[in-house]
């Protein structure tokens, strides 16, 4: 039985973890609105330019000569897989969730014979994934979006991806991030980057228009491609930023319900054994009096 | 009433236009071209230039734009902009600034790559500030 001062302790300092919490929910709130502003922005432009790209590929595949980034490389051997997650952690099971979707992914691919090379975007996903697969990881970005996401480190991600596929140093690339849906719920999401994956409805020759290229269809690929993969990434970036601060603010909100809980439990606990000690004492005068 | 065609304007960013508008012009890689309704599908990359938008046979909003892609359908026109800044923002102050960072990019470029593209944004930089010479 603990001694009510040992209550008064403990009190106080779930007391001060709640402050803490529920300080962190408004921070957390705060910028999810912000990163929920710039995720859904830049939803229009990655849009439009998988559209784009969609045409574009509808009409130039089963054709020779097609970029090897649209077209693939002929095989399958080797996969990268790029894993997004958050720098930090508290935010309740979200990097839990994308690192346990990677696995099964990384297994998957294991299981089938394939190598496997990972890049991990985020810190938390570099710490897990490195216990297991340390040899599997090629490269890490562990400081990157600290307080907003800059498309710069998009690009610094899109073209060392680039650089290893145009180096023969994998065949297809696969994203794992958390698509923003709304502040309690985040999709892992798995999307295949390289080969650009054509949209089904763009296969379908009737529907697609066919254009006039101004300079060539060729170079328009050409910078089309290494474009929309950064866009791409910067995008999952952005949605993953927005999700972290979801999933941060749905934790730190029932951590500070959980306290007050806990708060209320131990003040009933407190109430009792004081009651408990006072009628002690009474009972011990009483029955002293009573002896004389 | 005169025909129009959708216009979509947008910048990594943000959507920066989404309008019903008569005509507008577009600084394609081989030549500035118009768009007006019932143009042949078209795709072309950006170099610098004006995005001018025409409403009532006259330039509504105009937009310096850094590069991008242009895809041009009978009914829409999409323009993807790698960075758009409309005319109003678009002072010498500003021009000269970018000029300056161009510069400096260009003198900090580790590799031939960095170099070629530090110096196309020198290039863009440029002419932003000769557009707004002209302009104010």
């Amino acid at each position: 039985m603990p001694s009510l001062k040992d209550l008064r302790v403990r009190i106080s300092s779930v007391q001060s973890t709640k402050k803490i919490t529920s300080a962190m929910k408004m921070v957390a709130a705060s910028k999810l609105r912000r990163a929920q502003d710039a995720a859904e922005a830049a939803r229009p432009y990655a849009e439009r330019m998988e559209r784009m790209l969609g045409n574009l590929a509808g009409g130039s595949t089963g054709r020779s000569g097609a970029p090897a980034m649209l077209a693939g490389t002929g095989k399958e051997d080797t996969h990268l897989v790029v894993v997004m997650t958050a720098n930090r952690g508290l935010c309740g099971g979200f990097n839990s969730n994308i690192i346990r979707a990677s696995r099964v992914l990384i297994r998957e691919l294991l299981a089938k014979g394939k190598a496997v090379k990972i890049l991990c975007v985020g810190r938390k996903g570099l710490e897990s994934l490195r216990r297991d697969y340390k040899d599997l990881i090629v490269n890490s970005y562990t400081d990157f979006g600290r307080k907003v996401v800059i498309f710069r480190e998009a690009n610094t991600v899109a073209s060392m991806v680039t650089e290893m596929f145009t180096g023969g140093q994998f065949d297809v690339a696969t994203m794992v991030y958390a698509r923003f849906k709304t502040a309690m719920t985040q999709v892992v999401t798995r999307q295949q980057i390289i080969p650009f994956p054509i949209p089904a409805a763009a296969e379908s020759s009737d529907s697609t228009t066919v254009y006039d290229y101004e300079p060539s269809d060729k170079e328009i690929l050409g910078e089309l491609l290494p474009r929309n993969l950064a866009i791409q990434t910067f995008r999952a970036m952005l949605e993953n930023a927005a999700s972290e601060q979801g999933a941060k603010m749905t934790a730190m909100d029932s951590a500070t319900r959980n306290a007050g809980d806990m708060i209320n439990a131990l003040t009933m606990k407190y109430n009792r054994s004081r009651q408990a000690m006072i009628t002690k004492e009474l009972i011990e005068i009483i029955s002293g009096a009573e002896a004389l | 009433m005169a025909d129009t065609l959708k216009l979509e304007l947008v910048s990594p960013e943000r959507l920066l236009l989404s309008a019903q508008v008569e005509m507008v012009l577009v600084p394609g890689a081989e030549g500035v071209f118009g768009v007006l309704p019932r143009h042949a599908p078209t795709l072309s990359t950006l170099r610098p230039g004006f995005v001018d938008v025409y409403q009532g046979s006259a330039v509504k909003e105009r937009f310096f734009v850094t590069g991008g892609f242009a895809e041009v359908t009978p009914s829409t026109c999409t323009v993807l902009v790698d960075e758009a800044i409309p005319q109003a923002a678009l002072t010498a102050a500003f021009a000269a600034e970018r000029v300056a960072w161009a510069k400096s990019q260009i003198e900090q470029a580790a590799g031939d790559d960095d170099r070629r593209k530090a110096q196309d944004a020198l290039g863009a930089a440029e002419m932003m500030a000769e557009a707004s010479a002209g302009l104010h």
